[in-house]
This record gives C-alpha cells, structure tokens and sequence, in this order.
C-alpha cells in the first residue's frame, strides 16, 4: 500500500473535489427535483386508483393500476434505457448550460424524466398507504358538509395524507439519492459517475502513472462517505420523526382505545 | 416506435432469443445465489442485533446503516474494481453475487429484527422459564411467530433485489438487462428497440408481478386480521 499516499493527494487537487462536488450538487437537485414531481405524479396516480370506483372512472383507475404495477416491478436502469431512445427532449435542453454540454444536458433530461417515471410509482403506493390510513367517515362527513369531491380531498384527505407519510416520503428520498446513481450508466453527470471516470484517469494524476488499488480504495472510499453523510443524516431525521409520532400517537391510540372500552361497556 | 409493429424486428428477437434466455440464466442465477448469502447474512446480522449484547448490537448496525446508506451500484464498482486492480478478479457474475448478496443482506437484517422484535417478550421470558436454550426458544417459540410478519417485507426485498441484477451492467453486465442493451445497440443485431425491450421488461414484470402481489395481498390479510383482534377487543399480548 505504498501508493496511498499518493491517491491521497488526488484528494488535495482542487479541481478533481471541484468536479466531485459538483456531482454531489447535480445528485441533490437530480433526487430532490425528481421526489417532488414524482409527488405530484404520485399523488395523481394514487387518488385514481383509490377512488375511481364508479362504472364511469373505471377505466382511470386501470390505467393508474397498470402503470404503479409496471413501474414497481421492473428495473429503473430498464427505464433509463427506454428513455434514452424514445424520450422526446424540448429544445430548451438542448444547450450548454449548468456548465454541461448539450449533449449531457440531453442525457440528464431524459434520465430524469426515467427516474421520476419510476419513482412516481413507488411514491403512488406510499400516498395511497397514507389515503387509506384516513378514516372514511371524514370523507362522510365532507360530503354532508356539502363539500365535492374535489373539495374533499384538498381540504380534508390531502392534508391528513400527506402529515402522516412525511417519514416514508423521506426515507424514499434517502432511496431516490441511491438511485440516481443509476444515471452512472449512461452519462458523466452525478456522483457515482465522476468519481467512476476519476477512477479511469487516475493515472494521470496520482503521480504514479498506473491506476492502483489504493486509487480504487481512496476514490471510492470518499464517494462512499459523502453518500453515507447525507443518507445517514436523512435517515436520523426520519428516525427522530417517527420516534416523536410514536410518542404521540402512542398516547392517541391508548386513548382511543379507552373510548373503545368505554363504548363496549355501555353496548354491554 | 423503431420496429414495433415491423415483423422484421419481431423475427430478429426470435432469431437471438438465445440472448434473451441466456440473460435471464445469468439474472436468476445471481439473485438466487445472491439470495441465499443475503439469506445467511441476514439471519446472522438479525440474531446479532436482537441478541441484547451492545457489541453485537453495534456490528449488526453498523454492517446494516454502512451498506443501506451507501449506493448498490458503488459498492458493485467498489468491489469490481478493487478485485481487478489488485490482481484477482472473479468475474462479473461472482462480483454481482457478492455485491448484491452483501447489500440485500443488510435488507434482511433489517426485515428479521423487525420480525423477532414484533413477538413480546413474554414469549421470551416464557420459553426461558420453560428452560428452552438459545435455538430451541428461537426455532419452537420466536421464528413460527414472527415468520408472518417477516415473509411480506421479506418478498419485497426479493423483487427489489431481482431488478437490482440490472447493476451489473456497470462492471460489464451479462444480466437480461445488459444483454439487452447489447443486442438493440449491437452492429448485426441493432435497431429492433421496441420488440427487445417490450421482449426484456415483460420478463422481469412476469418473474416480478406475482412476488409483489403476494407480499401486498398477504400483507392486507395480516392488517385486517390485526384490527379484527384489535376491535374485538382482544388485546393480543398481556
């Protein structure tokens, strides 16, 4: 391992933690653009197929069937792939900008346009979790409020919903920070790529003219760590969350359970 | 639509369907092998971590938050390349096992804890006082218990896992889903898009459909026989 130190020093090159850091920068925004629209698709998806039930709406809620199934079980990598061929691009995209080429800004186009596809699936189930934890008398008693349905679900559901799978929603950006490291695969603009592509050229600034192992272990090694800091750090915010609704409810549920009692002991 | 409807690209699907198969071999000879060093890996890292020992506690989640927060695809690369440079390199099927076993590991630590810590510990304390050893309170008492609650999340690790195959197309991919992307991008087989990705994703929604179904089904069933506890008014543990 005589060579650490000489990957060490790539570390200490400005322009390699420039570049590096600026894939840390494109991950976040790439995760959390793509977990907000995803919210909306989602959201969209989930209220179809939970409530359109009547003959007429039957067939939207098929529609969003088939698509939260076929989304949930098949590869995101599948999507990127799809995409990269059949995503149509505006023509806005196509220029350098964000300090990409064209040709990238292209390519992250339509590998963010897969991963909020696949993600907006997976979020589908999260909010249709969160509806169905709402109990249907509210719905009930909106409708003899003389709210529509609209109204209802805005007013009453939504708000309910979504206070309730802020924890999930949460840790699916903890899982959408990973995935995006799927992007690797196709183009150099995120984390997992530029330090992939450091990999590659290693020899050319680790003074040793060759690529070592250490290279691999050090490189690697910080993409690693930068990862782990900002999951590590999401997934103890959802912790302290859930822990605090615990607290809560806990007292909530105890109490419900006493009016339940109560109610059985004056049925009885 | 690049060839969907042209019985041309279908005909050339059906000419490589030697790929297609070959892809879905080396697929589900990763997850399964995969699957059972996920299996062992998880059983052990879940015992540790509801062992009550601190220092065991401490490994278990240590392996479980280092691998869960970390990327699949990195540590795939990570491993590659380490292996590579340093002079043995497994190949890419071994380096997809390893990895993919290692990470859905982590998985099913988490799945099994869940699953042991969801039985009161009266049940413990009972199967003690009975004088069962360590094994027996678990293979009599703890695991037909929790077993229930484990299968369902269990499954949906399975299927995440199956499509996580697709990440060995970054250290060179002989999975379905490379072979794919190799064959529509190929020189002699190249240009039949639609008919080949239609050919791939139908594959992995078949092996993948019925897997997610179970879970959700099963696990809509455990819900409503809970509130029908609940409501009854049976409280299940003292």
């Amino acid at each position: 391992m005589d060579t650490l130190g000489n990957s060490l020093s790539m570390l200490g090159n400005p322009a390699i933690i420039t570049f590096l850091l600026n894939g840390v920068l494109f991950t976040l925004i790439i995760s959390v653009v793509a977990v907000l629209f995803s919210i909306v698709l989602g959201t969209v998806l989930a209220l179809l197929r939970n409530y359109c039930t009547t003959k007429k709406t039957k067939i939207l809620k098929a529609v969003s069937v088939t698509y939260i199934e076929l989304f949930r079980n098949t590869p995101l990598l599948f999507w990127i792939f799809i995409c990269l061929v059949f995503c149509p691009v505006p023509a806005f995209v196509d220029q350098p900008m964000f300090g990409l080429s064209s040709v990238n800004n292209k390519l992250l186009f339509k590998a963010a346009i897969a991963l909020i596809l696949y993600t907006s699936g997976v979020i589908a189930e999260i909010v249709r979790g969160g509806l169905n934890s709402v109990p249907h008398g509210q719905i009930e008693a909106g409708h003899s409020q003389g709210f529509s349905m609209v109204q209802i679900m805005w007013y009453i559901v939504l708000p309910q919903t979504f206070r309730a799978i802020i924890p999930t929603l949460l840790s699916q950006v903890i899982t959408t920070i990973k995935d995006s490291s799927f992007l690797a695969n196709v183009a150099v603009i995120e984390l997992m790529s530029r330090t992939k592509q450091i990999l590659s050229a290693a020899n050319r600034y680790n003074g040793t003219n060759s690529i070592n192992v250490s290279d691999v272990f050090v490189l690697f090694g910080a993409a690693a760590l930068i990862y782990f800091v900002i999951n590590f750090s999401l997934s103890m915010t959802v912790r302290n969350l859930q822990k605090k609704r615990m607290a809560v409810g806990g007292r909530r549920k105890s109490s419900a359970l006493d009016r339940i009692g109560k109610g059985v002991a004056l049925d009885g | 639509m690049s060839g969907l409807f042209s019985p041309r690209a279908w005909n050339k699907i059906w000419i490589y369907r030697g790929t297609f198969l070959l892809g879905l071999l080396n697929t589900l000879k990763t997850a399964l092998v995969a699957l059972l060093l996920a299996l062992a890996l998880g059983i052990i890292f879940g015992l540790l971590a509801t062992s009550g020992k601190k220092v065991l506690k401490a490994i278990s989640r240590v392996y479980v938050e280092v691998i869960q927060n970390t990327p699949v695809l990195l540590q795939m690369c990570f491993l590659y390349y380490a292996l590579a440079f340093s002079g043995h390199s497994p190949g890419i099927i071994v380096t997809g096992i390893l990895a993919l076993g290692i990470y859905t590991g982590a998985y099913m630590a988490e799945v099994i804890r869940a699953g042991i810590e969801s039985v009161p510990k009266g049940q413990f304390e009972a199967a003690q006082s009975q004088g069962f050893g360590y094994v027996g309170q678990m293979y009599y008492i703890i695991i037909p218990q929790s077993i229930k609650v484990i299968l369902p999340p269990m499954t949906n690790v399975i299927v995440n896992m199956i499509k996580n195959t697709s990440c060995l197309y970054i250290v060179g991919g002989a999975d379905l889903l490379s072979l794919t992307y190799s064959f529509v991008t190929g020189e002699n087989t190249g240009g039949s898009y639609a008919p080949a990705y239609i050919v791939c994703g139908a594959i992995f929604f078949i092996i993948c459909f019925p897997l997610s179904t179970f879970a959700s089904m099963w696990e809509t069933s455990l819900k409503k026989r809970e509130q029908k506890a609940f409501q009854s008014g049976a409280p299940k543990e003292a």
